[in-house]
């Protein structure tokens, strides 16, 4: 039985994280009303005119320096004319003839597998098409053009991945390092991140490549995965059938689990490129390339590496750390301002991580100054407020405005939050809970050894929670001690 | 005191010598455009109570004082491809016949600004693209000086409106020669500037590398005056530019003395009526009178600048017109018809035929496996085109020539003979490929009683240089102040 090997290039369109439009005012923001987002230049009204955004170009260049691409010193727009009711100018506005970067590349994690280098052929920018809405219901159809306009850029690949798992681990390397660069917010479900997949098939040392097949529609990573194990199955069926794949354009149907033809090659569009006569040449300077080279962040997966070596902390603890950028920029403020690294990770990782899951907020709506947050975790190392208030206290200012400049000692003293550690304070608790509970003492003495942590909480709510946990539980147990030598 | 056949800047000038009012000014025009229309049919749409409101609003502010526009309390007519949010744009095609834009062109913007007042809009070849305003879906407009024949297109509205003073100026666009060859026709100026010095925003595109907006006047002042209202960079055309801040309408009466005209040898011989070419060189004849240098110049690549024109042109034409797809503005088949069908069905429908010869001109031209032949090369004739020029401006400082080889041809000629029709556009042409400031003016008449129009073209950014040479010229000599006899308002 002859062995196959799947040939895989991506085409990913990612929507730029700007404002407002590629070539207008109007606002990039996803969603809205239908048609509210509109002028009659994104409508493509007659007469109206592009004009370039230069924040989509510099957050462009950016991408396309994350790829380690070479920015193309004059670059210039060309027209893709092609009929649909999404695109009301009926011809999109982008690059074919000098894109804005070529020849790139991304190094890729793929855990126990090692590191592998994907090529990138070119990158170039264009502008979004509108959306269209088919009524449920009766033979309508709806267009929004909101979406149309919105500043893509388009990502193409070499043809350099074998696996699914492959193409994951770019996608979410691609993601993670844009989403760090600012770049998009890269929502696959809002289809701020979109790939198409080439796929072919080849006998396993061949070195020419199989024709190969374009699927469209591929909305979730779990959907890519998929539909490449789909088609590559479905390409090798055919071979071993004797057949022939044919290069074909398939849409990818995720309820039913497979790929469908959509169009041939005979029937491929003509595109009729030709150079956008509305726009003049951009001239991208040296100056401008180094100037946004200087301006890129560390990103997650070099800052992962740097917090095993600087801090000691794990590769996971410190994935779940860096997977978002102002989160981990909390993290070292933190540790900057004095706090213990060791324990900083673990109230991010345990109390902070919590509480923004129980409220459903993201890591960019922390208010929490980092000299707070040290504060308070310093104040906890030094037993002056026990953990129980410390994470009461955290859970109040970590999304407040009052977090940002909080005084915590002020905020202690002001709650009287402070532990009591005197230890003639707590052994009268202690007294009093257990002159109250002869019920639990009895028990204890029968042998019901859970009554100790009865008293141990009693003795906690009767201190107001304000004492150290470990002092009482050891004055709890000291006394039940002396209870049953004294019997 | 008579409108009819004022300058634009006389007209101002008397409203501020109040010598008449804004309103009796427009009153005048209006009762002008009566008498004409029926035999004209110049305009495509007039909003009297519109142009009367606005009329008193510019007098307030002229009455207040500190009003700086030379042409304030100026009636205008634009062409119907410049979007007007207050008259419906249409193109002169059933495409568009009942569109009113949303929105309204740069340019109306600044004729606002300088206190013109719009009163109507002309009729032009479907989309500008013709060169006798027969292609207008709406009918043509005939020729002042003789109603059977055609006034020239594709401003051809503009250009016999102004001749036969039922307006008294107006903003046309040119492409390949579509303010200058109906101006010719006509015996009106008219200028078309530097490309990028005015701005395209609202001008409903044909080929957009190529076009500018200009005026069509009765003299050389008159299109001064316009060209400083309506010029200036402008942020929503990125093909826009600064150009220079003196006032044109400053540098007429300029001396004209030793400026460097050259007559290339290719625009006098082959097929060109005798009648223009005696014109030419009776002008060529008066500027050196004048002191101006004349001298013969070669320029061989004049040959290919009709079929690098059509490539370029038509294949922008076929991308900037696809947009009229039936689905949201514009004419739309009737009946529930398949998306493909009703795309083109819609499009079929709605556009006439010299307009679809162009589209599928240009989408051939485009596609794969011609481009190269095509597009390509026409791409490389127009820069070569453009370098022949720049060449020429190390020993001349402008050439002239005719604007077209003939005087107007009759009504009906041109329709039946396509070829024949592209090629009369070679003198006009060249100006747009290499996006130079070309002014036409008349020169005199033919045998057959009709003007007969010179053409000036300059390096590029020297607009106000050929303005004051065409305005020295005009100062000479009286072809300009002719009015056609047949028909006036």
């Amino acid at each position: 039985m002859m062995t196959w090997e799947t040939v895989i290039g991506l085409e990913v369109h990612v929507e730029l994280a700007t404002k407002t439009k590629m070539f207008c005012g109007c606002s990039a923001a996803f969603g809205g009303a239908p048609n509210t987002h509109c002028c009659p230049v994104c409508m493509g009204l007659p007469g109206s005119l592009p004009v370039i955004n230069g924040e989509a170009v510099r957050l462009a260049i950016r991408a396309a320096l994350v790829l380690g691409c070479r920015i193309t010193e004059n670059t210039r727009f060309d027209r893709k004319n092609y009929f649909y009711p999404d695109l009301p100018k009926a011809y999109q506005i982008s690059q074919l003839y000098s894109p804005l970067g070529r020849d790139g590349a991304l190094v890729i994690d793929l855990g126990e597998a090692g590191k592998k280098t994907v090529r990138i052929h070119e990158i170039h920018m264009e502008e979004d098409a509108g959306k269209l809405i088919h009524a449920a219901d009766r033979p309508e159809t709806y267009a929004d053009f909101n979406r149309c306009g919105v500043p893509l850029i388009e990502i193409v690949s070499e043809p350099d991945f074998r696996t699914a798992e492959e193409v994951s681990a770019y996608l979410m390397r691609l993601c993670d390092m844009f989403r760090y660069a600012d770049i998009s917010d890269c929502k696959m479900q809002e289809g701020s991140l979109r790939a198409d997949v080439n796929i072919s098939v080849r006998p396993m040392g061949e070195d020419c490549l199989g024709t190969r097949t374009e699927l469209k529609n591929l909305n979730s990573f779990k959907a890519i995965e998929r539909a490449i194990a789909y088609e590559s199955a479905r390409q090798i069926r055919v071979i071993e059938q004797g057949g022939v794949v044919e290069q074909e354009t398939r849409r990818w149907d995720d309820v039913a689990g497979v790929s469908l033809g959509m169009r041939s090659k005979e029937n491929a569009q003509d595109y009729r490129y030709f150079p956008e006569p509305d726009l003049p040449p951009l001239r991208i300077s040296a100056e401008t390339v180094e100037e946004l080279r200087a301006s890129l962040p560390e990103f997650a997966h070099e800052r992962v590496e740097r917090f095993g070596r600087e801090y000691g902390i794990s590769a996971y603890d410190a994935g779940v750390l860096c997977a978002a950028r102002s989160f981990a920029d909390l993290f070292e403020a933190t540790v900057r301002t004095g706090a213990d690294a060791k324990s900083c990770a673990n109230w991010m990782l345990g109390p902070v991580r919590k509480r923004l899951n129980d409220v459903g907020a993201s890591e960019a709506s922390i208010r929490l100054s980092p000299a707070a947050f040290a504060a308070l975790i310093e104040r906890v190392a030094e037993k002056r407020i026990n953990r129980a208030a410390a994470i009461t206290l955290l859970e109040e200012l970590l999304l407040s405005e009052q977090g940002m400049g909080a005084d915590i000692d002020a905020l202690i003293a002001e709650r009287g939050l402070a532990q009591i550690s005197d230890g003639g304070a707590v052994a009268q608790a202690v007294e009093d809970v257990f002159a109250r509970n002869p019920a639990a003492i009895a028990d204890y003495r029968a042998g019901k050894k859970r009554a100790e942590g009865f008293l141990i909480g009693q003795t906690m709510k009767a201190m107001g929670g304000r004492a150290d946990p470990a002092a009482v539980k050891t004055a709890v147990g000291e006394a039940l001690r002396r209870l049953l030598e004294d019997k | 005191m008579s409108v009819k056949y004022m300058t634009a800047l006389a007209l101002s000038r008397a409203i501020r010598e109040r010598e008449l009012s804004v309103y009796e000014a427009l009153c005048e025009l209006q009762r002008g455009i009566e008498r004409t229309e029926g035999k004209l049919h110049a305009y495509l749409a007039l909003d009297p109570a519109r142009a009367a409101k606005d009329a008193a609003a510019v007098q307030t502010r002229m009455d207040r004082g500190g009003v700086a526009s030379p042409l304030a309390g100026v009636p205008i007519a634009v062409k119907d491809n410049i979007c007007t949010d207050h008259l419906k744009t249409t193109c002169a095609s059933r495409m568009l016949a009942g569109f009113l834009p949303p929105y309204r062109a740069t340019v109306i913007d600044k004729l606002c600004e300088n206190d013109l007042i719009i009163h109507g809009k002309l009729n032009m070849d479907e989309f500008a693209m013709g060169s006798t305003t027969e292609t207008s879906c709406f009918g043509s407009t005939c020729n002042p000086w003789n109603t059977q024949h055609v006034p020239g297109g594709s401003s051809g509205g503009a250009a016999a409106a102004v001749a036969a003073g039922s307006a008294l100026c107006a903003l046309g666009s040119d492409t390949g020669g579509s303010i200058r060859q109906p101006a010719s026709h006509c015996g009106v100026t008219g200028f078309k500037p530097t490309y990028g010095t005015v701005s395209r925003y609202g001008l409903v595109a044909y080929a957009s590398s190529l076009e500018q907006i200009g005026p069509i006047a009765r003299d050389v002042a008159d299109c001064a005056a316009l060209m400083d209202a309506i010029r200036g960079r402008d942020a929503r055309d990125s093909t826009s530019v600064v150009s220079e801040n003196t006032p044109y309408l400053s540098a007429l009466g300029e001396d004209i003395r030793g400026v460097r005209i050259g007559i290339p040898r290719e625009a006098l011989a082959g097929d060109i009526s005798p009648d223009v070419s005696s014109c030419i060189l009776n002008m060529a004849r008066e500027l050196e009178k004048m002191g101006a240098i004349v001298k013969e110049c070669n320029f061989p690549l004049m040959k290919h600048a009709v079929a690098a024109y059509y490539v370029i042109a038509t294949a922008e034409a076929a991308s900037n017109l696809s947009r009229y797809d039936g689905i949201k503005y514009g004419y739309r088949a009737a009946g529930d018809l398949p998306l493909c069908e009703l795309y083109a069905r819609s499009r079929s429908e709605g556009f006439g035929d010299e307009v679809k010869r162009r589209i599928m001109l240009g989408n051939f031209v485009l596609s794969a496996g011609y481009y190269d032949a095509y597009y390509r090369r026409a791409l490389r004739a127009k820069a070569e085109i453009t370098a022949c020029f720049a060449a020429l401006w190390g020993e001349l400082d402008m050439l002239l020539m005719p604007t077209a080889p003939t005087t107007a041809p009759a009504l009906g000629v041109s329709l039946g003979d396509t070829l024949g029709m592209y090629s009369s556009d070679r003198y006009t042409v060249p100006a747009n490929l290499a996006g130079l400031p070309a002014l036409t003016l008349p020169c005199g008449f033919g045998s057959d009683g009709m003007p007969v129009g010179a053409q000036l073209i300059g390096a590029a950014h020297s607009d106000a240089r050929i303005l004051a040479v065409g305005y020295a010229y005009q100062q000479r000599t009286d072809h300009h102040t002719a009015y056609p006899k047949e028909v006036r308002a």
